[in-house]
């Protein structure tokens, strides 16, 4: 029988099976399911209770920001600030408690600095054309000046009136016993998802990494959704910065440091691609828990922690590798 | 009477005169082979009816009313669709959501609207399908020939009720196979009523498929004549001068 136009129009080339075998998240699920089920095995104290609670709480402070990361890569551009960023918006909300205001106001006072730091940062790149390297490279360097200028480069641990309110919001668990940062990182994951997948937004964020030139030409905001991007950034960082103050119960200015290449790491282990045009939200979050699962193993192991940045990193070529032999294979 | 008028058109850059003088009408359903050589001011002519440049001087009238661009999206919201030389594809992404990139189909109410994945699917797949391209609506732009690739970005054109499009040497760099293909897709537009200007240095592309040929020369329109009263060879004598004025 011979197959008509509309048939070849109508063909789907890929069903949800294949499309999930050639998705490097797949493959990083399955890594992180490997390892646990081998730890699980190999020690007594993977799988137990407490230290399950401790690494998925870990997991949600990479994870949060490297969601908001996400969103940058995938235009094509990067944040190196978030790192410094989260430490600014921790000890604005902390300074502002610790002076005796309530916990709403310190919120929101960490919630504004993180939007300006990433407006800030938008406009320069998207209006007056700087790289982006560049721009969040300085802003890395001023957000940590800023949070030591902010505390006189103090520990602060006392928040005022709402101390308890805050220390519960970041270390408590209102539902089932789950860590609480654990439901904001599931709940900001699904926001992010959707976002990306479903909104107009969210396919002109994918359009700019993939042709940005194209994007313009046929209308797409692209200035405006730059900054944009910057500004989610920044505010996944603030808000993980409130969270883990909460968590911490204190804040240095030390907090974050060299934060944003665990995060850069998570967001590419999930399959994003720093050229642009590649990412889940998803995949952010499962290569926070790859990073983070590799972390807790070798301590568990017994293996000195030195050599975690050999592990991190070689997973980090290990998840890019598979990504160039497929396509290695769709080129030949 | 004609779609598209241009009187008395000029535009100069400083003391340069890119285009100098130029009347011309393009009708419904025609396909119109604009060529010249490189500076001679083809570009900058499409790019005042596309609405990135302002006239200097002179006026552009469609369906009898005056034409004032001030930018392309303009040009867009009055039928004129331009199909750019390097297509403006993103490789990253579907064929459908590249042919409605920047006018995305939503669903829902009120600001709760999300983007409408079957019915850009469906519609996207029924252009394919006037334009006779195999071209699947799910498939990544990434993966396709220069032809499919030509087809995405002529779909865009007929989204909205296009008037005119213009193409800018839509054969510059593809294969001979998919050179035949673009010309249908050409000739699929032209059936559809629209007119087409097609911009290209391949004498044989236009006299392939256009019915009018304009030549330019030096920033004139040296030429405006039908395909069946030219030759390639009286073409090619007027773009490079050999030929004055006809």
């Amino acid at each position: 029988m011979a197959v008509t136009l509309d048939q070849t129009i109508a063909q789907k080339q890929h069903t949800l099976l294949t499309r999930v075998f050639a998705s490097q998240t797949f493959w990083v699920v399955i890594a992180v399911i490997l390892a646990c089920l081998f730890l699980s095995v190999a020690t007594d104290s993977f799988a137990t209770t407490k230290n399950l609670y401790n690494i998925t709480r870990n997991i949600t402070f990479v994870a949060i920001v490297a969601l908001g990361m996400t969103f940058v890569i995938i235009t094509g551009g990067i944040d190196l600030s978030v790192g410094s960023v989260l430490c600014l918006c921790s000890m604005v909300l902390a300074v502002t408690m610790h002076a005796g205001y309530g916990i709403e106001i310190g919120i929101a006072a960490a919630i504004a600095t993180a939007l300006i730091i990433g407006a800030f940062n938008g406009i320069l790149i998207a209006y007056l054309g700087f790289p982006p390297f560049v721009v969040t490279l300085g802003m890395l360097s001023i957000a940590r000046s800023l949070a030591m200028v902010a505390s006189n480069n103090t520990v602060v641990f006392q928040f005022g009136p709402d101390h308890d309110k805050l220390l519960a919001l970041g270390g408590g668990a209102f539902v089932f016993g789950i860590a609480n940062p654990v439901l904001y990182m599931i709940v900001l994951a699904l926001i992010t998802g959707f976002v990306l997948r479903w909104t107009k937004f969210g396919r002109h964020i994918f359009a700019i990494g993939g042709n940005e030139h194209a994007a313009t030409l046929t209308g797409v905001p692209v200035r405006q959704i730059k900054v944009a991007v910057y500004m989610i950034s920044a505010l996944a960082a603030g808000l993980a910065g409130i969270i883990q103050t909460g968590w911490l119960g204190a804040v240095t200015t030390n907090l974050g440091n060299g934060m944003e290449l665990q995060v850069i790491a998570a967001t590419v282990i999930g399959g994003a691609n720093l050229a642009g045009g590649m990412g889940t939200a998803f995949g952010a979050v499962v290569g926070a828990a790859l990073i983070e699962v590799i972390r807790n193993s070798l301590g568990l192991l017994g293996i000195n922690a030195f050599w975690q940045g050999v592990f991190i990193g070689g997973a980090i070529l290990m998840a890019v590798l598979f990504d160039r032999l497929r396509n290695f294979r769709r080129n030949e | 009477m004609p779609v598209l008028e241009l009187a008395n058109i000029s535009k100069h850059f400083g003391a340069i005169q890119a285009v100098n003088d130029v009347s011309l009408s393009i009708e419904a359903g025609q396909v119109v082979g604009l060529m010249g050589d490189n500076g001679a001011g083809k570009s900058t002519l499409v790019k005042m009816i596309a609405g990135n440049f302002r006239p200097s001087h002179g006026t552009m009238q469609m369906d009898g009313k005056e034409l004032i661009l001030h930018k392309p999206v303009e040009a867009r919201q009055h039928g004129i669709e331009i199909v750019h030389q390097d297509l403006a594809l993103c490789n990253n992404l579907t064929a459908a959501a590249n042919v409605y990139l920047g006018r995305e189909l939503r669903r829902g109410v009120g600001p709760f609207r999300i983007l409408d994945y079957a019915a850009m699917y469906k519609r996207a797949g029924q252009i394919f399908a006037v334009l006779k391209s195999e071209t699947r609506p799910r498939d990544l732009v990434k993966q396709m020939s220069g032809g499919q690739r030509q087809a995405v970005a002529i779909a865009r054109t007929m989204l909205s009720q296009a008037k005119i499009v213009l193409m800018d040497e839509p054969t510059a760099a593809i294969s001979v196979r998919q050179v035949a293909e673009v010309l249908n897709l050409i000739r699929h537009l032209r059936d559809q009523g629209i007119a087409v200007v097609l911009i290209s240095h391949r004498m044989p592309d236009v006299f392939d498929v256009a019915d009018r040929v304009i030549v330019m020369r030096r920033g004139r329109k040296v030429a405006d004549k039908t395909i069946a009263s030219s030759s390639p060879e009286e073409v090619t004598g007027l773009i490079t001068g050999a030929i004055e004025q006809v």
